[in-house]
């Protein structure tokens, strides 16, 4: 059984200016399923919408975010839960406990004038039900399986590096042992040396743990190293989805094509072409197809309707009615 | 001969003040020397804290050397005073920044970073004039003065407003570009006609451009020569294919190494 199942998902900002109504559709018919134990990629540009996926999965949504349409089930083992109408008291009881998080920026989640044991004691403490010291030790352990001295409770987060400020976050993120993590460009702003561990750090505590994470982020390369299965957003749009290897072997959609070839390889120097045009306004996005002003394949049906997103081999979806040939 | 560019041993530290001890040494002893009339991409590959973007801060001016000379067409950049000679300087040393979204007043129409440069950099006057040659200095990057003329920058995507940015540094004619990471806040959809964009400049307007960056793939794609520094210094340094494909260095063999290829490896498979 998958562990989240989102349907339908629609979710726009909505405010009116003088009495104008302005929607940004954020997030536009969204459909995916992520299973256990799978890292799911989700891949897109900035004002793709994929923020504001990750917060409405995580029903942190906030005014002028309003979601209109669609659900986000997550199946735990202590029972389903409906995002949208599980009440504040439900929320509290899951978050973190099954459902944790790992951001971008450490410093933000750390509070900088506090020792690091607090933000443990803070996030963790009263989900794993243990007296205070025995708490700590579970703690030390846990540090000690991501190979991390247990000296950092102590220090301060401007005392570590950024590198390490962000492998105490993801210990913050998997002490409790969650069944879901939720990851937002985690690896974004940090070096690449640094970054190579920390991708090699989250897939291993992903293996041990047996979690499935959504993994965010505009790095196909990224990609690439980490993830199972692939989502491509466009314009607030799932507009590809299937096994990573698939995608990049063989994209359907011509925006996946694109991103993927004009991806710079070490060793490589042919000519990439870029994409012209610009990505679209989501308070006023194109009829149709959302792709099409920039696509290289568009036909009238393009500038028309939307296209679904179906399947056009076992387990890769694509929304184009022109996609790329198949190997 | 004298170079475009040349930097001798130069060093640069902060702190080490009267209430700090701690002395930290962000460039340490480089030099290197760009040819006149040999146009080329000249690329500072580091990762944070290696000294990069003291570098081009130095080689901006915007940064005095603690030990070390810079010259600029055979100008000790020391001896660089005053309005006039300072003007004259960055006419033809112009810098790219790394997030376009912070380099432009949010509240001010681009186009008035154009004309204003045109006016003071560029000595044009008249306003047909300062229109003409903002327009032109759009072109060479795929714009135009229609296109963003009276556009505020939260109306433009990124790509354009790097775009716009570059137009800006090249109105006053410059022999040096100084971009540091152009490219590293821009959407990957856009990112490859930024980056085929400094290429041409190389090519077709014979500029020379100093690429600051830590990402070693891009680099590879466009630069003639490299350096890699860590921590201060230049560990290894050469003709870019050459360092890239056969690094030396241990550390640079390490950043190699680290280099996530967008390549499906086997192994990773559908779990």
């Amino acid at each position: 059984m998958s562990v989240l199942v989102v349907e339908g998902l629609r979710a726009y900002y909505r405010t009116s200016a003088f009495g104008v109504p302005r929607d940004v559709r954020a997030v536009d018919d969204v459909s995916l399923a992520v299973e256990a134990g799978e890292i799911y990629g989700l891949a897109g540009e900035s004002s793709s919408g994929k923020t504001t996926l990750i917060k409405t999965i995580a029903a942190a949504t906030q005014p002028p975010l309003e979601v209109l349409a669609g659900s986000v089930t997550f199946n735990f083992p202590s029972g389903a839960i409906d995002m949208q109408r599980a009440g504040r008291s439900q929320l509290a009881a899951i978050r973190w406990r099954h459902l944790s998080y790992i951001m971008q920026g450490s410093m933000s989640v750390l509070n900088p004038v506090r020792r690091v044991h607090h933000a443990f004691v803070d996030f963790a403490f009263r989900h794993l039900g243990q007296p205070m010291p025995r708490f700590l030790d579970t703690v030390r352990a846990h540090l000690q399986r991501l190979q991390l001295a247990p000296d950092v409770l102590d220090a301060f987060p401007h005392q570590l590096s950024g590198g390490m400020r962000q492998r105490v976050t993801i210990a913050l993120a998997t002490v409790c042992r969650p069944e879901f993590i939720i990851a937002d460009e985690p690896t974004t702003a940090l070096d690449v040396v640094v970054q190579k561990d920390v991708l090699a750090m989250i897939r291993g505590i992903q293996r041990e743990l047996g979690s499935s994470i959504l993994f965010v982020t505009h790095d196909m390369a990224v990609h690439a190293n980490l993830a199972d299965r692939l989502g491509i957003l466009y314009a607030g749009r799932l507009v590809e989805e299937g096994r990573t290897a698939d995608i990049f072997r063989a994209p359907r959609h011509p925006y996946t094509a694109h991103l993927i070839a004009s991806l710079p390889r070490l060793g490589d120097t042919a000519p990439k072409a870029g994409l012209g045009g610009v990505p679209p306004n989501l308070a006023d996005p194109p009829p149709g197809c959302r792709f099409h002003p920039r696509c290289p394949r568009a036909s009238a049906i393009c500038r028309r309707e939307v296209p679904p997103l179906e399947p056009v081999a076992p387990g890769h979806r694509v929304g184009c009615f022109h996609p790329e040939p198949a190997p | 001969m004298t170079a475009l560019l040349e930097l001798q041993n130069v060093s640069r530290h902060y702190g080490g003040g009267l209430f700090s001890r701690r002395q930290v040494m962000a460039v340490r002893d480089v030099s290197l020397r760009l040819e006149q009339g040999r146009p080329e991409i000249f690329t500072v590959v580091g990762e944070s804290g290696s000294g990069k973007t003291t570098l081009a801060r130095m080689i901006l001016g915007m940064v005095t050397p603690s030990s070390g000379a810079i010259r600029f067409q055979g100008t000790d950049l020391s001896t660089v005073h005053g309005a006039r000679a300072r003007r004259a300087f960055m006419r033809k040393v112009q810098p790219i920044f790394q997030n376009p979204f912070e380099a432009f007043n949010p509240m001010k129409r681009v186009d008035r970073y154009l004309f204003a440069t045109a006016r003071r950099m560029a000595d044009v006057t008249g306003a047909a004039a300062i229109a003409e040659a903002a327009d032109t200095a759009l072109k060479s990057v795929g714009l135009s003065l229609a296109e963003v003329g009276g556009r505020f920058p939260h109306q433009l995507s990124g790509g354009q407003l790097q775009r716009v940015a570059i137009a800006r540094a090249l109105i006053p004619r410059p022999a040096l570009l100084v971009a540091d990471e152009p490219v590293s806040m821009i959407d990957a959809s856009l990112r490859a006609s930024i980056v085929n964009l400094l290429r041409e400049l190389r090519d077709r307007n014979g500029l020379t451009i100093i690429y600051i960056t830590h990402d070693l793939a891009t680099a590879y794609y466009v630069s003639d020569r490299i350096i890699i520094m860590r921590q201060g210094i230049v560990v290894e340094s050469g003709e870019a294919r050459a360092v890239l494909d056969n690094p030396q260095h241990p550390y640079s063999q390490l950043l190699k190494s680290a280099v996530l290829s967008p390549e499906v490896p086997t192994g990773v498979s559908h779990a």
